[in-house]
């Protein structure tokens, strides 16, 4: 897959699509794709978080560690972002992202996505987003956790 | 040493001086005689006075007029000769004379500073030390080679002249010298303020190396701390200090020079004034007075060399003195303690002993006093102290390196302090703080504590033999450096010493980095065929293992021939092999005409020029609206911030004319961009396959029709033969590590490594790192690396006594922990003496001495100090 393939695929993220093409090129250049083999793991829930996940191809598993051993909270595929928690609050990795299959990803090092913050308000505003809706999510949870 | 540069000479070259001086004295009768015959051809043969008869007789044959003249000018050039050829004679041996006796004198200035009491070391810079035996010196070895000939060579030369300057008339003669007399009394009392001056001026000189030296020392301390300003304001007073001295040095100097030719000049006035009017009147023929003004040209010059010798004279005296001064010290170890060798090895396992042990420094500061300790053959002994508690002190002193004042140090009956280091430096071992790490290779650096005395004869070579004979010459070192030196008696050789030094680094844990340096170091083949063939084998079994493994086989993309490599730059596979040289270089690459006329052979120009230009559409594009010193650029751009609005200029220009109108220079630079392109790094999609295609045909044409002055400039690569040019790991790769893979580089340095263990290779692998060059004063490696190399370079010889100094303070805790462990491990049997300020090292020792103030208060086992009370268990509880 090419650049202009790749910069393709970000324009589709909701995250990056109001950014300009240029500038999605120059995150896509300066992002290294990486490939995972089946059961090789992106990062490890308490690592340091150097760097966000973008997945161009492949399906991954989002696991947490439980008393009762690791369980999958989570399916990523194409086109999801993760591990972008980590580097914008400085917090060790919250969970363990394994790719299930061949996976390939491009990789944000946490100072170019803070840089591309900074320089894109809306890229702020689409993460609020996002992360107001996971904490709907989270709340709808807690809710029928309780009510049951 | 002698303590004025006459003894020096009188000692070391009595005998060359005499035949010098001989030779001088047989060439003055010929001197003499060129003088006269002038005088003769003027009056005898052109009959100047009218009175000679012809034919004359002239040793036993009779001459006409003509003959006669022939003959007399004949014999004055056969003179010239002569005279020429002593002075040529004498010349060069002077001069060989000269230099032997700087090179002894330069040997044993070099032989002194090892013989310095090391404490000296702290009161003398190598800035003031450096230029003495480098510079100043040099002088004095001529100035040896003419000491005595040349006084007496043109001192004669004068007294000839004179002298026949005399015969030819007494009032001319005196005319001659009239004056020499205030040149003598004035010009050696201005000389005087001279020579005064020129000690100042190499005292300031070295002054200045000095800060020089400093300033190299410290340019971190410069840098961290912005003292440039400071450092070149205090350099601008000292050279202004060296421009008022030298200025003054050479207005005297002057003053002298001009005295001098004045009193030159004016002497001739007396010889045209008097000499005439003695002509006239008939007093003094006509030739002679010709061949004394000759004489009186010759005259001047053998008067400015004296002249200049007696410069020189005070000069040399001054510098000789002036290095007596610094390379005479009262207390310097004999030469036979340094040199000497015993008998008998002589192994140093007795008791050893310190009683009443005590040091003052030259501050009168005492460092430690009233020690006294035993230490049984194999006791592990940990001396332990706070800061300034006296231990470190101590421990150099039991290493020989500081000199007690008071109380001494024995091993069985022998004191430590007299012995020669032939027994101590090879039976004791001391590893401080900040090991020295020569500029050399590893290997060497380990071996050095093994390398006493050369251990066979020297190199069976006539030019050798020839260089060791001109050594004896000037009583320097008749040992042949590049000889045998190991001793294979105290370590082996052969693969049982470089066995040997594999398990010592990995007692140090060295072995890792060497095993990593060795990966990225490069062999001969040639010199070492078997780790070369053992490499294409790890080669084949890596490819294999890769091959196999469908979750590794992505993780290399291996070199063929036929096939583009992805991972690779458009140069590497044009080139398709290392670069060797400057020739091929990336950076240079586009621009060879050898690689243009290739491309231009497949007709590959016009598209690498459009693939220049789309990078750098790409690259101004994506990179023109970062700031230029944005981290981006140096990782990723393929043009430099600064460059980066020429090349903006460089598209509006081919936008305009196109690519075939721009200029030679635009197009070298558009050409030069493709080179760099890694398709799988870049993804730019701008090598499709048509495109690799051609480029592996430009490959096939590059390596097909490279001329044959070219063929040194690269290594290709060839699946069954080892690329010379490129590092093991390179080798054993044979491919590009892939992009975009994850963790692909310890991957595959797993893959290898365990290829290597399977081959049983790994201990190849080290030794090739074992040839690492460490860089000036090992600068390359860190200072755990080089702290690791001092203790192993001890540790090899397993000495008998074995004194560490904080050896292992830049270790983290525990692989300072780790590290005396293994070392008292290896020591097993053998003494070890340990200073050390860490508790937690102390308590690995079976026995620790605490010092305290300069005292030794407590020695015990650490369970016994350990406990309430104990000064020990105060002092660990405070750190």
């Amino acid at each position: 897959m090419s650049l202009n393939e790749e910069v393709e695929l970000l324009r589709k993220i909701p995250l990056f699509a109001k950014i300009e093409p240029s500038k999605l090129k120059l995150l896509a250049f300066t992002s290294e794709r990486l490939t995972y083999q089946g059961g090789q793991r992106l990062f490890q829930q308490g690592d340091v978080g150097d760097a966000a996940y973008i997945i161009i191809d492949g399906v991954a598993s989002v696991r947490i560690r439980t008393d009762g051993g690791e369980i999958q909270v989570a399916e990523l595929g194409k086109g999801d972002v993760v591990g972008e928690i980590a580097i914008l609050c400085d917090v060790p990795r919250t969970a363990s992202v394994e790719a299930t299959s061949k996976l390939i990803t491009l990789r944000i090092t946490k100072e170019l996505f803070f840089r591309l913050i900074s320089e894109f308000p809306q890229i702020s505003i689409e993460i609020m987003r996002e992360l107001a809706a996971r904490l709907e999510r989270t709340n709808v949870q807690l809710r029928e956790a309780l009510s049951r | 040493m002698e303590s004025t540069i006459y003894r020096f000479i009188l000692r070391y070259s009595k005998r060359e001086q005499v035949v010098l001086l001989a030779m001088t004295l047989i060439s003055f009768p010929f001197l003499y005689y060129s003088l006269d015959l002038p005088k003769r051809i003027v009056n005898d043969a052109l009959g100047a006075k009218g009175k000679t008869e012809f034919p004359v007789t002239f040793l036993g044959t009779e001459f006409h007029q003509l003959e006669y003249l022939w003959t007399l000018s004949g014999l004055f050039l056969a003179l010239v000769f002569i005279n020429g050829g002593f002075k040529y004679w004498i010349n060069v041996y002077r001069g060989r004379l000269g230099e032997l006796m700087l090179r002894r004198l330069r040997y044993e200035l070099y032989a002194r500073i090892l013989r310095f009491p090391i404490p000296h070391f702290r009161r003398v810079s190598q800035g003031e030390i450096i230029p003495i035996v480098t510079q100043e010196v040099e002088p004095l070895g001529g100035f040896i080679g003419d000491s005595i000939s040349l006084p007496a060579f043109q001192g004669g030369t004068l007294i000839t002249i004179l002298f026949f300057m005399f015969v030819q008339d007494p009032i001319l003669g005196l005319a001659a010298i009239a004056l020499s007399p205030v040149q003598a009394y004035v010009v050696p009392k201005m000389q005087r303020r001279v020579n005064a001056l020129g000690k100042q001026r190499v005292k300031a000189v070295r002054v200045m190396s000095d800060r020089i030296g400093e300033s190299i020392s410290g340019v971190q301390e410069i840098h961290a701390h912005n003292l440039a300003r400071l450092m070149l304001a205090r350099f601008s007073a000292q050279l202004g200090v060296i421009y008022d001295i030298r200025f003054e040095i050479y207005r005297r100097k002057f003053i002298i020079k001009f005295l001098n030719n004045f009193i030159a000049q004016l002497t001739p006035f007396f010889f045209y004034a008097i000499g005439g009017y003695l002509a006239i009147k008939g007093e003094l023929t006509l030739g002679a007075l010709v061949a004394v003004l000759a004489a009186y040209k010759d005259l001047s010059a053998p008067w400015k060399e004296l002249l200049s010798y007696y410069q020189r004279k005070e000069d040399a005296r001054i510098k000789y003195e002036q290095v007596i001064d610094q390379f005479d010290l009262p207390d310097m170890m004999a030469e036979e303690t340094q040199l000497a060798e015993p008998e008998m090895p002589q192994p140093l396992d007795g008791e050893l002993r310190a009683s009443n042990l005590g040091l003052v420094d030259d501050d009168g500061d005492v460092q430690f006093e009233g020690v006294s300790l035993t230490a049984s053959p194999g006791t592990h002994l940990a001396l332990f102290g706070p800061g300034g508690g006296g231990n470190e002190p101590l421990a150099m002193t039991i290493a020989r390196l500081n000199h007690p004042t008071s109380g001494r140090v024995t091993v069985g009956q022998a004191d430590l302090h007299t012995l020669p280091e032939a027994i101590t430096g090879r039976r004791m071992a001391y590893v401080g703080p900040a090991t020295y790490v020569f500029s050399s290779t590893i290997r060497e650096n380990l071996l050095l504590g093994a390398m006493h005395r050369p251990t066979g004869p020297a190199r069976d070579d006539p030019e050798v033999k020839a260089a060791l004979e001109n050594a004896a010459l000037a009583a320097n070192s008749t040992d042949d450096p590049e000889g045998p030196w190991i001793d294979a008696q105290v370590i082996g050789d052969g693969p049982d010493l470089v066995a040997r030094l594999i398990d010592d680094l990995s007692l140090v844990e060295l072995d890792a980095d060497c095993y990593g340096l060795g990966l990225r170091g490069t062999i001969d083949p040639d010199g070492r065929p078997e780790i070369a063939e053992r490499i294409l084998s790890a080669r084949q079994s890596f490819a294999e293992r890769l091959a196999d493994d469908p979750h590794l086989v992505d993780l290399v993309e291996p070199f063929s021939a036929d096939r583009y490599n992805t991972n690779a730059t458009v140069a590497e596979n044009l080139l398709f092999g290392t670069p060797v040289g400057a020739a091929f270089q990336p950076e240079v690459i586009a621009a060879h005409p050898y690689v243009r006329r290739t491309l231009e052979s497949v007709d590959l120009i016009g598209d690498l020029l459009q693939m220049g230009r789309d990078v750098a559409s790409t690259m101004v594009e994506l990179f023109a609206d970062l700031p230029s010193d944005h981290e981006f650029f140096g990782q990723f751009s393929f043009i430099s911030p600064d460059d980066l609005p020429e090349f903006q200029a460089l598209l509006t220009r081919v936008e305009r004319v196109g690519l075939d109108g721009v200029s030679e220079e635009d197009r070298a630079r558009l050409l030069s961009l493709p080179f760099k392109l890694i398709p799988a790094r870049h993804r730019l999609g701008m090598l499709d396959d048509d495109m690799q295609a051609r480029i592996l045909e430009a490959r096939a044409a590059f390596a097909r029709d490279l001329p044959e002055d070219l063929h040194a400039s690269v290594a290709f690569f060839s699946v069954d033969a080892y690329n010379a040019a490129a590092s093991l790991q390179d080798n054993i790769l044979f491919g590009k590590i892939a992009y975009g893979q994850a963790d692909s580089v310890a991957r595959v340095g797993a893959v290898i490594g365990s290829v290597l263990d399977d081959l049983d290779l790994r201990a190849t692998v080290i030794e090739v790192g074992l040839d690492f060059e460490v860089g000036i004063s090992g600068a390359k490696l860190s200072a755990v690396q080089r702290q690791k190399i001092g203790i192993a370079r001890a540790l090899l010889r397993r000495p008998d006594i074995f004194v560490l100094n904080d050896a292992a303070a830049t270790f983290d805790a525990s692989a300072q922990r780790r590290l005396v462990s293994a070392t008292l491990r290896a020591m097993e049997g053998r003494t070890v003496i340990w200073s050390t300020q860490r508790p937690d090292i102390a308590r690995l020792f079976p026995t620790i001495a605490v010092m305290r103030g300069g005292r030794l208060v407590e020695t015990g086992a650490p369970a016994d100090l350990d406990r309430e009370g104990r000064v020990f268990h105060e002092i660990a509880a405070q750190s």
